[in-house]
């Protein structure tokens, strides 16, 4: 096995990381704000941050450059303002993988805070706990399992992305190729040794992230 | 020192919506509110408490508003100062014993840790036979000591009033009859106000120095009955819903109360 293989995994990790560090801390707020807030459109907004769990990839690939590509509106002024460009970069690859998966952390973020008893933040309000405080003792500790559960399927869904990856930040090897471009790579060009490689890592780590994910699931403790 | 409250709400859910209107006065003691499920009791305790946000009107406990719609007052829960005894207890379930007691005494952002020691919280430990189960979770307590558990952490911040929902309503007849005497017995020793929600004519017997007859929203005037030792005041406007109001206890069966707990 040549290096570039490591090279490889160790971006596709970096990629998958950030992107399951940024879907966290969305996915908590977001999952929150339609979980206990009431405001006209809640459902609607569900939905379209849901699209990306039934769009093609490809499809939210377009999307992306439309707004981030060094046309789009998003991508021109950053590039104006900022010198920023995140076409074919792998800043670019974590951004598709954030918004492909994000659903993932949404769905189940949103349900396990559904599932907290209202009646434990009001037991914290009168023990003199401000609404941070609230937030942080008794509502997150009761909703995490759920959030962990769907934090470990947004780093599966990461690790494997492909079709928007492939659009906004193509495939460079060492520095854009993920491990699944790159099984697509090797398979193309006949380097079955390789592509099996790749194909046993990625499976490998998916079937542990999942059954971790199985574990933690609400309902389903061992405990 | 007593609670002063007349206050509005309207709530709307799914198939109806439900008008409270609620207005007494009260220097008792121990306060009972005494009502049918649905009347809109838990209502009436979540807004004094500063969960409930009323439409309108004024709450003060002695001469400290606490909420007053007219003039933009609205004290968050976290700085009334009341202790509140939940239906179901709410003891968090991931922290021990003596964690759910210590949780209020530290207000920051980390949950105290399980075997922090604090002088306040062994005293409260010890006083309610708490100390041996004081690294279990709550899952693992009965029913009485989760309830020792939950009076422990809404005392231990020395609260200025006790407010109790239903306190033994989820309790089987025995525990509860046990429940009761026990209960009684603690508030004995605290000298605080104390104000309780029920539906069942026992805890009124036991528990209402005053009582207040609560019945669709609105807090029904009731002449005390006669054997009564504590007289009865209340400033409910609203004596037109006199005949609908549910029966109290027999007066036969009225238990005697000391005025003043002993300590």
């Amino acid at each position: 096995m040549d290096s570039s293989v490591w090279i490889t995994l160790a971006l596709t990790l970096k990629v998958a990381g950030w992107a399951t560090a940024i879907n966290l801390v969305l996915g908590v707020a977001v999952g929150w704000l339609l979980a206990r807030r009431r405001f006209i459109g809640r459902e609607f907004v569900d939905a379209v941050l849901t699209l990306p769990l039934v769009l093609p990839p490809t499809v939210m690939g377009y999307y992306l450059l439309v707004v981030i590509g060094k046309r789009g509106w998003l991508g021109h002024w950053l590039q104006q303002t900022f010198g920023i460009n995140l076409i074919f970069t792998w800043q670019g690859a974590v951004i598709a993988a954030t918004i492909v998966a994000f659903p993932l952390v949404l769905k189940s973020a949103r349900s396990a805070f559904e599932t907290v008893d209202p009646q434990l933040e009001n037991a914290a309000r009168v023990l003199g706990l401000n609404e941070w405080a609230v937030f942080f003792r008794v509502t997150i500790p009761m909703a995490w399992p759920g959030i962990l559960a769907g934090v470990l399927l947004v780093f599966a869904r990461s690790l494997g992305e492909f079709g928007a990856t492939l659009m906004v930040a193509g495939s460079i090897p060492g520095r854009t190729q993920t491990l699944s471009i790159a099984v697509y790579e090797a398979v193309q060009a006949g380097q079955d040794d390789t592509a099996n490689f790749l194909v046993a890592v990625t499976s490998i780590t998916c079937i542990a992230v999942l059954l971790a994910a199985g574990r933690l699931a609400p309902g389903q403790r061992a405990r | 020192m007593g609670f002063d409250v007349d206050i509005r709400k309207t709530v709307h859910s799914a198939r109806r919506s439900f008008d409270l209107r609620v207005s007494f006065k009260t220097r008792a003691r121990r306060t009972v509110i005494f009502g049918p499920s649905g009347a809109g009791k838990s209502l009436t305790l979540q807004a004094i408490a500063g969960l409930l946000r009323p439409d309108e009107g004024r709450i003060a406990f002695g001469d400290d508003i606490l909420f007053d719609a007219a003039a933009s007052i609205d004290v968050p829960a976290r700085r009334r100062r009341f202790g509140y005894l939940f239906q179901d207890y709410a003891l968090f379930p991931k922290l021990n014993v003596r964690q759910n007691i210590a949780f209020g005494l530290s207000p920051g952002l980390r949950n105290p840790s399980s075997h922090a020691n604090d002088e306040a919280v062994d005293r409260w430990l010890r006083s309610f036979e708490l100390l041996d189960v004081a690294a279990q979770r709550p899952s693992e307590l009965s029913g009485g000591q989760m309830q020792r558990t939950a009076l422990a952490r809404a005392l231990v911040h020395s609260p200025r009033a006790l407010l109790l929902d239903e306190p033994f309503s989820a309790l089987d007849l025995e525990l509860r009859e046990r429940m009761r005497a026990e209960l009684d017995d603690l508030l004995q020793r605290i000298d605080i106000p104390v104000l309780m929600i029920t539906h069942d004519p026992e805890d009124l017997e036991w528990f209402g120095d005053e009582a207040l007859y609560l019945r669709q929203g609105v807090i029904a005037e009731r002449p005390a009955p006669a054997t009564r030792r504590v007289p009865t005041r209340l400033t409910g406007n609203h004596g037109d819903h006199n005949d609908a109001c549910v029966d109290g206890p027999a007066a036969s069966s009225m238990k005697p109360w000391p005025l003043a707990p002993t300590n």
